[in-house]
């Protein structure tokens, strides 16, 4: 259950704090300025950690007491222990991530768990800017022109599924979200939610080894 | 708590402050150092701001750089108007990153210094002269140990934190693998598990300039003239190494000292070879050579990351408590990011806690000396949060 506390933060965020147990090892890659593990701190005594690029995000986050490392998720995940983590969270990044491939493998190996979360490509309004307009698709979630958009890998709920499945990783759980912009609100979608949801929240497990 | 008004503004000064002077190792009890050498009686000079809290838990750790000593902050009553305050004023008083209204800070000199603390420059009790070359080549591990005692006299067993840049953060690192149950958190400052082949070349030439002066005379020179010349090129060096290509560029660029033309001599034309020779000339007023001579070897010997037993590695220290904050910055040639990016690797291998910043800065290795809020805010924020777990 989302719990009151959680209002101020993102619908997506909030679902996946939701789904964390209490005193887990949890960490954030991308975490920004921190809000998602500051909250999982204050409400769940997590053992914290956050990876982020933006040298003054680290700083502020550092500066607010949570452990963060400075640098490239890609390199700062390769240095922990197999299982160091109870979970691995990447929001809203991994359409952004050059060898996503090579990234999940990792979350797999560090985390017991990791949550994925990613815009979903396959939403009706995008699927029918393409039909109609014959154009890159632009939408809230993803407002960027298809020259300048940081967003390189295209992923729908669909894709992932069967990547999940190709490579032997067990989604504990799917959560569609469709979310609204302005009010950081949103609501979880049951029915058609490759076609409806605007975000995919995913938890994963590695299969173990047969 | 959390009064936010009077977190930021207006942070005050240190003070004044005292130097104090604390003596142990009396013989026939010297200290064995790590070499195996005997050393005693050992004098330490340190300084202190805050107040030590009823449960002694608010204690702070400051560790010097290389030339530096145990004036970190504040002022020596009597000292004239324009005084310069202490090497880290900046950080250290009442509001600042070492917070001396929550914090109880602590400076010592380091062992092998001439600031107050024995080293080269003392007097041997057993000739009743300077040590010179008598006096035995020391250790990272050996300052330690010296602070440690201290820390024993003061009645203080945990540190909230120790934080030190350069040769400083040697020390920090050199405290968490020793003693890593007193050290709650500690911050490693623009520092290095161990020296490159840069690092010690850079060292070397400083070392080869002093010993080739003639006046070194194989380190005794307490009673004649002193090898200034050698001690000054050393200091030029050192500081080409403190600064970068873009504050050199900055600062100095190619403009001419106090003149228009070229002199077509060896005078100083260029504005940096003029700073050089200040910055040299200066040194020699308040430093030793032979104690560059055995710091630099210290700092050159030091290294956390190849250790065999009995010295304490990283993985004597596997998932310890302390919580670590890694800082480097991105003009440091000295010791690079990519050095501190090491450290974190090892620590995050170790299993401990550690969070790591590069703050952008182009004033080389010397930035942490340079007040600068980011250091400030980051420190004080960390510090708070150790504090709350």
């Amino acid at each position: 259950m989302v719990s009151p506390e959680t209002e101020n933060m993102r619908f997506d965020l909030r679902v996946i704090a939701s789904r964390i147990e209490p005193g887990a090892r949890v960490l954030d890659l991308g975490c920004g300025n921190g809000d998602l593990l500051a909250w999982l701190v204050e409400n769940k005594q997590v053992v914290a950690t956050g990876i982020e690029q933006d040298k003054d995000k680290a700083a502020f986050c550092i500066s607010r007491g949570i452990s963060v490392l400075q640098g490239d998720l890609n390199e700062e995940v390769d240095d922990y222990p197999d299982f160091n983590f109870d979970y691995v969270i990447l929001s809203q990044t991994l359409q952004q991530v050059y060898e996503p491939a090579r990234l999940l493998y990792s979350l797999s190996r560090i985390g017991r768990r990791f949550i994925v979360s990613f815009p979903n490509f396959s939403h009706y309004s995008i699927r029918l800017q393409l039909l109609f307009k014959g154009m890159a698709p632009k939408s809230e979630q993803l407002p960027y022109n298809w020259y300048d958009s940081p967003n390189i890998r295209v992923i729908t709920l669909k894709d992932f599924r069967k990547f999940s499945s190709d490579v032997g990783y067990r989604i504990v759980e799917e959560i569609a979200v469709k979310t609204d912009y302005r009010s950081k609100g949103g609501g979880v979608v049951r029915l058609l939610s490759n076609l409806r949801a605007t975000y995919g929240i995913f938890i994963i497990e590695k299969r173990p080894n047969p | 708590m959390n009064r936010k008004v009077q977190a930021d503004p207006d942070p005050g000064s240190a003070g004044l402050v005292e130097k104090q002077f604390y003596t142990f190792a009396h013989p026939p009890q010297q200290m064995v150092l790590e070499s195996g050498a005997r050393l005693g009686p050992i004098t330490i000079a340190y300084e202190t701001w805050g107040r030590l809290s009823e449960k002694r838990n608010n204690a702070v750790l400051v560790t010097h750089a290389f030339s530096g000593d145990s004036h970190a902050a504040g002022f020596y009553g009597g000292e004239p108007a324009d005084a310069k305050p202490g090497w880290w004023d900046s950080m250290i008083g009442p509001g600042k990153g070492l917070d001396t209204s929550k914090y109880f800070v602590i400076c010592a000199n380091i062992l092998g210094s001439c600031m107050g603390t024995t080293g080269p420059s003392s007097i041997n009790p057993e000739t009743g002269k300077p040590y010179g070359l008598g006096f035995p080549m020391m250790t990272i591990g050996d300052i330690i140990e010296t602070q440690k005692v201290l820390l024993d006299y003061l009645g203080i067993d945990s540190l909230h934190t120790v934080i030190g840049g350069s040769i400083g953060g040697m020390q920090v690192l050199e405290w968490c693998v020793r003693y890593p149950e007193m050290v709650r958190s500690a911050i490693p400052v623009a520092t290095t598990m161990r020296h490159s082949a840069l690092a010690i070349a850079f060292n070397e030439v400083a070392r080869q300039a002093i010993m080739g002066d003639p006046h070194w005379e194989l380190g005794n020179y307490y009673d004649k003239t002193p090898p200034a010349l050698g001690l000054a090129v050393a200091r030029m060096i050192g500081h080409v190494t403190y600064l970068s290509d873009e504050a050199m560029r900055r600062k100095f660029g190619r403009q001419l000292q106090d003149k228009s033309h070229f002199s077509f001599g060896f005078d100083a034309d260029f504005q940096v070879e003029s700073y050089l020779r200040y910055q040299g000339s200066k040194f020699v007023k308040r430093f030793d050579a032979n104690s560059v001579l055995y710091i630099t070897k210290a700092a050159d010997y030091f290294d956390l990351a190849q250790r065999e037993a009995p010295a304490r590695s990283l993985q004597d220290i596997r998932g310890a408590a302390t919580k670590y904050l890694v800082v480097s910055y991105t003009s440091d040639w000295l010791y690079p990011t990519y050095q501190a990016k090491e450290l974190v690797q090892s620590l995050k291998r170790a299993n401990l806690d550690v969070s790591f910043c590069e703050i952008e800065a182009d004033c080389g290795h010397d930035a942490f000396l340079i007040p600068d809020q980011r250091l400030g805010r980051l420190v004080g924020g960390f510090l708070d949060g150790v504090a709350r777990n």
